[in-house]
């Protein structure tokens, strides 16, 4: 091993945000291009109709000869771009609230907290269908909407997670030390709930995708491209019953990759949080004799040659002192 | 020896009261009074440097509530607590931290007490930079830790600067707890029952560290415990509370030999002592009268708490005057003639007072 290698940063040595993260940089990097490098426009028709995969269209035309392939990589921008946008919207106004609401005492919380709970009851769905049909369908009209109304879950479990944490003797010792309550509230608090952030925004990114899609679907906003947008198409034309699997096919199968590239990420943020969740180095070793060893928890291999002694692993100090 | 106390005395309270309100009840909103729990009743304490005050009591006796009252992490009812003479009324901010300074506290769970998304080298530090003892390079820095890792026996420091609280065993956590405490460079330390989560093969150790601690830095030290045993193990003089009075206190040889309260000598007697096997509880030997058999009963109400001594619902000597008057403190007579400062709030002692004055 050379000593100046490049290595990742700690959190992406773990398998599976790494994993998430390359799937969804796969997606950013589409997210970015793939208007530039869409080999025609989506909405340009031609003469071959519902055709299947070929070298001229890589996933098939649809009813108008339009490129499937295409309206794909446009539709991706629109796609990564609404989700994160609301995502963002939301993890922040839940971490405001829910950590606000948990941490003040007396009133003020308690009426953060009625406020969330009004707001986990609207239906977020039928509401921005009655938007979004009544407005001229635009992609900032799609994220305010879905980022000010998905806020609510989070904010409740970041209040009860706040509450519970307030009370814990590690928040006490720090006011004992002396350190004042932003501090507090930022380097002790904040870290504890880094998984419940993390994952909060994961998760709404997650929903925001599928109900950007679900509104295309239903044929609401469907003047932009979207991965959506393409799945009602094919409904409505009956893509199943025409055998024309390349038209649905595609476009489900990145918002399957999306969505597990995702949750990828969350695991692995969880894992990288939590450090009682995190190994401890690899799990398999070479031996001086060059066997293999698995590492286990509450075993030590004994592996030394006989009459070799094998080091301790830890030392004690409470032995000494005794 | 008065006299002596009186220059070494850092820590001071007096009448120090604690009550927490209890959510209305309906009757309550309607007019009635606030229920409160009364955790801590007037309670009069002195923390002088270089000597351990231990603290006893049984759960719920409200021990832990006086450690909090004096570190201000909880606002007290009543009463006043001096430091070095000056009255401290701190509610945050800057006061608080420069009270910090002086009187640390050091909890009871090692397991609770370090936050766990932090390494030893994080909390250390930060204690260190709140108070300003970080020194102003990273090598000062360094160096303080180490002598903050050596002071409590976790060599060497490098070891344990990167660990996380859940690789340390309980032992080791509470020695970051105490280091933590240290790094104010304090004149007060608050001992929160510093030993009872841990392993018993181990709490002789962070009792002898703390000892050690309290002479090389001639710091004043509340100990409070619910083991008397260790109490007159580890304190110079020894408080006894219940249902957050302050029912006895003296040299802790004294109140531990010579218990002068019922409550006192109840709590010793409820040792397992394997001498005594087959007696039973409660059963105690005074002038060569040997009582019956006493139930130890309940800690009482602290709602409701018994008017006049709060013992006297379960004491064996109850008097008429017991359930009507607080005892005040009375002065307990050497059984030698010799003068004493033990005394016991307990009218059992009233006549002797009377007398001798």
């Amino acid at each position: 091993m050379r000593p100046n290698r490049f290595r990742l940063p700690r959190f992406l040595r773990n398998h599976k945000a790494a994993a998430g993260a390359l799937i969804l940089l796969f997606f950013l990097v589409f997210a970015v291009i793939g208007p530039w490098i869409a080999p025609y426009s989506p909405d340009q028709t031609g003469t071959a109709i519902v055709v299947g995969p070929s070298s001229a269209h890589w996933f098939g035309t649809d009813q108008l000869g339009r490129d499937i392939y295409s309206q794909l990589l446009v539709g991706t921008r629109g796609v990564v771009v609404v989700g994160f946008l609301a995502g963002a919207i939301a993890t922040v106004l839940s971490m405001l609230i829910g950590i606000a609401s948990g941490y003040l005492p007396g009133r003020g919380g308690e009426s953060l907290s009625v406020l969330s709970n009004v707001f986990l009851v609207l239906p977020a769905l039928p509401l921005l269908i009655i938007i979004t049909s009544t407005q001229q369908s635009n992609g900032w009209v799609v994220i305010l909407v879905i980022g000010l109304t998905s806020w609510a879950w989070n904010a409740r479990l970041m209040r009860a997670q706040t509450l519970s944490l307030r009370r814990r003797d590690y928040i006490e010792a720090a006011r004992a030390t002396g350190e004042s309550t932003s501090r507090i509230i930022v380097f002790e608090i904040l870290p504890n709930l880094t998984a419940l952030i993390a994952s909060g925004f994961i998760g709404t990114v997650v929903f925001t995708v599928l109900t950007e899609i679900t509104l295309a679907f239903v044929g609401i906003s469907v003047s932009e491209w979207n991965w959506g947008t393409v799945l009602y198409w094919a409904q409505s034309q009956d893509a199943l019953a025409q055998n024309a699997w390349w038209w649905f096919v595609p476009a489900g199968l990145a918002i399957a990759l999306l969505g597990t590239g995702l949750a990828l990420l969350n695991f692995g943020i969880d894992e990288f949080v939590n450090p009682r969740l995190r190994s401890s180095g690899p799990a398999r070793i070479k031996t001086a004799t060059g066997r293999r060893v698995r590492m286990r928890i509450g075993f030590t291999p004994v592996t030394g040659a006989p009459g070799e002694l094998v080091p301790a692993l830890a030392q004690d100090p409470e032995g000494e002192t005794l | 020896m008065d006299v002596i106390a009186a220059e070494t005395a850092v820590l001071e309270a007096e009448g120090l009261t604690k009550h927490f309100p209890l959510p209305a009840s309906g009757r309550e909103l309607l007019g009635g009074h606030a229920r409160v729990v009364h955790a801590v009743d007037e309670v009069t304490l002195t923390l002088h440097r270089g000597r351990v005050t231990a603290l006893v009591g049984e759960s719920g006796s409200g021990k832990s509530t006086v450690a909090r009252l004096l570190a201000h992490l909880q606002h007290r009812t009543d009463g006043s607590v001096r430091l070095h003479g000056q009255e401290v009324k701190v509610r945050g901010g800057r006061k608080l931290r420069a009270y910090c300074r002086s009187v640390q506290l050091i909890f009871q769970d090692p397991f609770a007490s370090l936050n766990p998304v932090h390494t030893v080298r994080y909390t250390l530090s930060r204690a260190l930079r709140v108070h300003g003892h970080a020194g102003r390079s990273r090598a000062e820095l360094d160096q303080a830790l180490t002598d903050l890792l050596g002071r409590v026996r976790l060599t060497p420091a490098e070891q344990y600067l990167a660990k996380f609280p859940h690789e340390l065993s309980g032992g080791q956590r509470q020695r970051v707890a105490i280091a933590r405490a240290l790094a104010a460079q304090p004149e007060v330390l608050l001992a929160d029952e510093p030993v009872s989560m841990l392993d018993v093969s181990i709490r002789l150790g962070v009792l002898n560290l703390l000892r050690d601690l309290k002479e090389q830095l001639h710091l004043a030290v509340l100990y409070i415990t619910h083991d008397i045993a260790s109490a007159r193990y580890f304190a110079d003089e020894t408080l006894v509370m219940y249902a957050g009075r302050m029912v006895e206190g003296g040299p802790s040889e004294t109140v531990t030999q010579h218990p002068a309260h019922p409550y006192t000598r109840l709590l010793i007697n409820s040792a397992p002592d394997p001498e005594r096997l087959g007696t039973g509880f409660g059963e105690y030997d005074e002038d060569g009268e040997l009582t019956e058999e006493e139930d130890l009963g309940e800690p009482p109400s602290l709602v409701t708490p018994p008017t006049g001594c709060r013992f006297h619902p379960r004491c064996p000597h109850v008097m008429e005057r017991c359930s009507t008057e607080t005892p005040p403190r009375f002065e307990v007579p050497d059984p030698d003639g010799a003068p004493t400062t033990q005394w016991a709030a307990c009218w059992l002692y009233a006549n002797e007072e009377a007398s001798a004055a």
